[in-house]
């Protein structure tokens, strides 16, 4: 068969994927293109929620594979804190103009300047909780019923609870405790008006399974992901970028290193790791020895024990 | 590498996130940050040793109980294997979430305290399985160091558990029994010195061992319709593909296929995963049909082989699981959600109750409570096309959903 690299297309992957006898990734991703459908079958508006990096960029090529030949059937909203990585926001600029997608961009600073939400100031502010209010009104403004996200159950052990389809009420609240059972491959997307479903099609996809697949399919990513010189300091044992978005002491003293990112949220909730690698193939096995967690770099989740499951019960993703 | 879903089942403080934290040490799957926190809060609480529930306890209610509410999924792999375990409550009232985790599982581990023994949340768990027909089960005997590691104990309990084995109706399910100590890590994934009496495998010794494709159920090829894609496009103009994951078997080009309800004979033309065409698509594949022929098809109707039809019909009976506080009563209205077909469906009589202890049924109720397993027929508003759950795991069970809340209040099993 001739493949054709249409303006839809990403980068094309080897032609080598056979059906017959899939390995663990291929299972994984036939089960998250499922999902996809599923979504587009059982809701009216849903929304892929894209923040640039690895994961959700992953889940364009899924949906991308789940409706071939026709286009994804929903928009791409970004909740932009303002404080990303530029070369984030360059790379999702370049992805959606090249796939022809809808962006919508909903800004923390509108919230912030409507007096919804209160700027964190010292050494830890970050604009990262503040980005559940702008979420949660954008889902209200849109009627979003769905709300796809690349959250995985191996990131945390709150999100290791969470179901594929998870039910938040009109507030967008998460009730842990309270979760519909999922059985076999059946997904209930059955809400009232005014309630919506997060869905997380790669629940079930670990950090070395989203690499992998990266390096299978070839995608492209940031180039943060990559090991870089960049501007940082330390602090409490991690590794902070030097920004003017990033709260630094006179006493912290820049240094000029060789990282990358392993997740890549808001310039201040995320911390670098030294690396050396610079390609996909030295990133996968990076991964692959690693004894440190993805989340071990997450300042975000280092509030507190129960830091993800609060943000969570608040209506984050 | 293949992937191998297991869920455990035991009792409260039998050990089963204790085990599942073992097994993670034992095979340096947990990061150094996740150990250093489990180092730093076992301290906190003053326990002289690691407690490695705090790896899959992932919620403050649990935390503060020290008890599973939910199914934690936890993943690892070695070279042979990756394996997802769907960690699930012990307490009798969260039954419904232990259903939920073997729903998707190959295999199941059942704990068993040794100071304890066979105690009714194991029959309950043996049950289940044995409903859920997971084919593999390995009876941990668990805390083997609180009772001097001794065969004897060992023994007794394996006998008792025997006498389990008789009564159940899935006889082709296989049972393992291994002596550990989740806390100590005796023969979890190394041999222990501790049983010199035990010469059998050691936990991961034996899921290292297992052949997936014998413990899977796999069935007749079935195509349930998930999504009709119409692209519309100039460049495809005319494609119209039925997008959906095969169950069971595979189907191939060319294949003569019966769309259902209809009952439209077509052929199989052609077979896309994403912009490739394949000529085979095997089971769990999420592949986009096209036919030969133009026929109408939506989505929830199914496409089967010409010669190997399921049920088709507006009544079934089956074993329901119920999950939700409010009972289930006869002449109730529920959504029977079969694979990605909604049906309404009317509760015509509750047959019977089974007793999860095996001692028989109750014949005299008509409504179920929360956590009850009970026959139920039900009569439906359209034909859903189906098999007998013994048969087809996937085109054999069902969710319902409640009419009025949207909950998914239980599963069901057809008979």
């Amino acid at each position: 068969m001739e493949i054709s690299s249409t303006a839809l297309d990403l980068p094309l992957a080897p032609k080598t994927a056979l059906l017959k006898d899939t390995s663990h990734v291929n299972a994984l991703e036939n089960e998250a293109i499922y999902i996809f459908r599923e979504v587009a079958a059982q809701f009216e508006k849903p929304v892929l929620l894209f923040s640039g990096g690895k994961d959700s960029i992953t889940l364009v090529r899924l949906a991308q594979k789940a409706f071939w030949p026709a286009k994804i059937p929903f928009p791409l909203m970004h909740i932009d804190t303002g404080h990303n990585f530029p070369e984030t926001i360059a790379f999702r600029d370049k992805l959606v103009a090249e796939l022809g997608l809808e962006l919508i961009v909903r800004n923390v600073q509108d919230s912030i300047d409507q007096g919804k939400v209160k700027e964190e100031s010292g050494r830890y502010s970050s604009r990262n909780s503040l980005q559940t209010t702008t979420l949660l009104d954008a889902i209200e403004e849109f009627k979003f019923d769905a709300c796809i996200g690349g959250a995985r159950r191996d990131e945390e052990k709150a999100r290791a609870k969470e179901r594929i389809f998870s039910v938040r009420d009109d507030f967008g609240q998460w009730d842990e405790r309270n979760q519909r059972p999922e059985l076999f491959d059946m997904l209930n997307g059955q809400i009232e008006l005014g309630q919506n479903v997060r869905v997380f099609p790669i629940s079930n996809w670990t950090e070395l399974d989203v690499w992998s697949y990266i390096k299978e399919e070839n995608i492209e990513i940031p180039s943060i992901y990559f090991a870089h010189k960049r501007k940082v300091f330390l602090r409490d044992g991690l590794i902070w970028s030097h920004s003017d978005y990033v709260y630094q002491e006179e006493d912290e003293e820049m240094l000029e290193k060789m990282v990358r990112f392993r997740t890549v949220g808001d310039m201040s909730c995320t911390a670098a790791v030294y690396s050396e690698a610079t390609d996909i193939e030295a990133v996968v096995q990076e991964i692959r020895d690693s004894t440190i967690s993805e989340r071990g770099a997450r300042i975000d989740d280092k509030r507190s024990e129960a830091a993800m499951e609060k943000r969570k019960q608040q209506g984050y993703f | 590498m293949e992937v191998l879903k297991i869920a455990t089942a035991g009792s409260v403080d039998d050990g089963k996130s204790t085990l599942i934290g073992r097994l993670l040490y034992d095979t340096k799957s947990l990061t150094t940050d996740k150990l250093e926190a489990i180092e730093k809060t076992s301290k906190q609480k003053g326990y002289d040793y690691l407690d490695f529930s705090l790896a899959t306890d992932g919620l403050v209610a649990e935390r503060e109980q020290g008890i599973t509410i939910d199914v934690a999924h936890i993943y690892f792999s070695t070279q042979k294997k990756s394996y997802i375990i769907a960690d699930t409550p012990g307490h009798v009232e969260y039954t419904r979430n232990m259903v939920t985790g073997a729903s998707t599982s190959q295999a199941a581990i059942i704990l068993i305290d040794a100071r304890k023994g066979v105690i009714e949340q194991t029959n309950r768990h043996f049950f289940i399985n044995n409903l859920l027909r997971v084919k593999e089960v390995v009876v941990a005997i668990n805390k083997m160091d609180l009772v001097d590691f001794s065969e004897a104990r060992y023994k007794e309990i394996k006998e008792d558990f025997q006498k389990l084995m008789g009564k159940r109706d899935y006889a082709e399910q296989r049972i393992t029994f291994i002596p550990v100590s989740a806390l100590k890590g005796d023969n979890v994934v190394h041999k222990s010195e501790n049983t010199p009496w035990y010469d059998g495998e050691t936990l991961l010794e034996h899921l290292e061992g297992l052949d997936l494709k014998a413990v899977s159920n796999i069935g007749t090829p079935r195509f349930p319709v998930q999504y009709v894609i119409r692209p519309k496009t100039e460049e495809h103009h005319d494609f119209r593909g039925f997008a959906g994951k095969v169950y069971g078997g595979e189907l191939s080009v060319g294949d003569e296929v019966v769309a259902l309800p209809s009952r439209t004979k077509s052929k199989i033309k052609a077979i896309y995963f994403y912009d490739k065409e394949c000529q085979t698509a095997s089971r769990r594949s999420s592949v986009t049909i096209t036919l030969e022929d133009e026929i109408n098809l939506s989505r929830g109707d199914m496409l089967v082989k010409v010669d190997d039809l399921p049920t088709v019909e507006k009544q079934f009976t089956a074993t329901i699981s119920w999950m939700d506080s409010q009972k289930l009563t006869a002449g109730n209205k529920y959504i029977v959600q079969h694979g990605v077909n909604k049906v309404l469906a009317k509760v015509e009589a509750v047959k019977h109750k089974i007793a999860p202890d095996y001692s028989g049924v109750d014949t005299t109720v008509d409504a179920l409570g929360m956590n009850d397993i009970a026959q139920v027929s039900f009569r439906l508003n359209k034909p859903v096309f189906y098999d007998k759950f013994k048969d087809h795991r996937t085109n054999g069970s069902f969710i319902l959903i409640d009419t009025q809340t949207n909950s998914t209040v239980g599963a069901g099993f057809i008979l």
